[in-house]
């Protein structure tokens, strides 16, 4: 082949990957690497790893959110830092180091706004999602004291609005972010003992935060706010002894499938399942360990459930409309995240300690696909931009 | 105490102590694990560079001045009233000791 030819071969080469980047990005993903504070860029359609973006700090709780096109990425990471991610270019195109320790974040439904749900100092930022400015500050302060309480739980509703909860002060807050220099906020008191993590369902209607505190949940209907929060699936551990929680169970994806949701008990090798709208429970299904993250395909068929240390090998389908589990896969050592691709038909899981990632059929639960990563964890689709609370 | 008793209980205890921990300490192999435990595991809440999450930070300042028996007990009993679960059904008393004293050094990475 000739100098030219083959010059002309690798632009053409360009050019498709760049259309290729267009077209699919719902198939395009990132991987979090935590241990070096980096992140892969995935393709679904290839089932591999295309880039690889690095120096974001440190990872070791990090979660993402996308812009409403998918095109960027917004990384929380555990030191504060807030980056900017471009997909296309694969390469970090703003950043800032915005608190001491943050846990998570979302993005408002217009994605203007990027919210960022921060430990230390306990509160919530929001910033510019075009520039990373910073837009305006609410602390998480309660009680006589005026103490600080670490914020956790953070989702985008309908409406201009991020829903949050505090969880030393047992509160969740809904802040109108219509005009995000001056957020308004309606604060909930009592919603239930230290609330850990939160859930917004995909119609955006409701938010569903757990509590650690004590056996239950608190239910806020978003469509009336003025009626507080409720108690479901209170004392769901009646009568047994609680076991330890190695790790707190995470409540952010699609635990809503079909007309129930699933949710983790706390200290119970159980996945609860409440009916929407009642919000009683129906069922109890025993399962391997402490469930970690319960996620619903998109079809809302299937539930995958992974565990708490010890238990951590091992990944569990519950089918939707028996209740119960069907299939017991063990993908690798120490399972942190699964995630489904667009369609659906496949989930795709990261076995920190076995630095790999590991893709799955969801009908035939064949392995089709092992990925390298470096200590992976949260794995994130593109397909999330058009989702709430995603 | 005279001053004789107290010099040789020193030395009884200079000689004794150093194999009586060497019977203790955990092997090399043994070591590496539980730095993994910690960083990874510890690090779920506690962050894997240990300054903190849900739980406390786990620096060498922010340990400082607590008694590393209480700190060990914590490791090995929990915290009730609080999400620190008992670990010892994974780690040995002399394993939160050592562990309690890597924190409280700082030198937890080192072999």
């Amino acid at each position: 082949m000739s100098a030219r030819v083959v010059a002309v071969a690798g632009l053409v080469a360009i050019g498709a990957v760049a259309a290729l980047v267009e077209a699919a990005r719902a198939e395009l993903g990132l991987v979090v690497e935590r241990a070096s504070g980096s992140l892969q860029v995935v393709d679904d359609a290839k089932r591999a790893g295309v880039a690889r973006i690095e120096g974001l700090g440190d990872l070791s709780h990090a979660s993402l959110v996308y812009s409403g096109d998918g095109r960027f990425a917004y990384v929380f990471g555990r030191d504060g830092g807030l980056t900017k991610v471009d997909l296309a270019s694969a390469k970090a195109v703003a950043r800032v180091v915005q608190a001491g320790n943050s846990i998570g974040g979302a993005i408002s439904r217009d994605g203007r706004i990027v919210a960022v749900a921060n430990y230390e100092p306990g509160g919530v930022k929001l910033f510019d999602a075009e520039t990373l400015a910073l837009l305006s500050e609410i602390p998480a302060t309660y009680g006589a004291e005026g103490k600080r309480a670490k914020v956790v739980g953070i989702a985008d509703a309908p409406g201009a609005r991020f829903v949050f909860s505090l969880f030393e002060a047992g509160e969740i807050w809904i802040a109108d972010v219509a005009d995000p220099r001056r957020p308004r906020v309606r604060k909930l008191a009592n919603v239930g003992r230290e609330p850990y993590d939160a859930l917004i369902t995909p119609d955006g209607r409701h938010y569903i935060a757990g509590l650690f505190g004590e056996d239950g949940l608190a239910l806020v209907d978003l469509a009336n706010v003025e009626a507080g929060a409720r108690r479901i699936l209170a004392n769901y551990g009646r009568g047994e002894e609680k076991l330890p929680v190695y790790k707190m169970p995470h409540l952010r994806g699609w635990a809503v499938a079909g007309p129930y949701a699933f949710l983790p008990a706390i200290g119970h090798h159980e996945v609860l399942v409440v009916e929407r709208g009642s919000w009683r429970e129906v069922a109890r299904i025993p399962a391997h360990g402490q469930p970690v993250f319960v996620m619903a395909r998109p079809d809302g068929k299937q539930v995958w459930v992974n565990f708490a240390f010890p238990r951590n090998d091992t990944v569990q389908v519950i089918d939707v409309e028996r209740l119960a589990v069907v299939q017991t896969l063990q993908p690798g050592k120490t399972v942190l995240h699964m995630e489904f691709n667009d369609a659906g038909d496949e989930v795709w899981i990261s076995a920190r300690d076995d630095d790999r990632v590991v893709v799955y059929d969801t009908a035939t639960f064949a392995r089709v696909a092992t990925l390298p990563a470096k200590s992976p964890s949260g794995i994130f689709f593109a397909w999330r931009a058009k989702r709430i609370g995603m | 105490m005279s001053l004789r008793v107290r010099a040789l209980l020193w030395v009884a205890v200079a000689t004794v102590a150093p194999a009586a921990l060497g019977d203790v300490a955990p092997d090399v192999a043994r070591r590496s694990e539980l730095v993994n435990l910690v960083r990874q595991d510890c690090g779920s809440c506690h962050g894997m560079t240990l300054k903190g999450g849900l739980g406390p930070a786990l620096t060498r300042e922010s340990l400082r001045d607590k008694p590393p028996g209480s700190l060990a007990a914590v490791i090995l009993y929990g915290r009730p009233g609080t999400p620190m679960p008992p670990w010892g059904a994974f780690v040995s008393a002399s394993e939160a000791d050592w562990i309690v004293r890597r924190l409280q050094e700082g030198t937890l990475d080192e072999r």
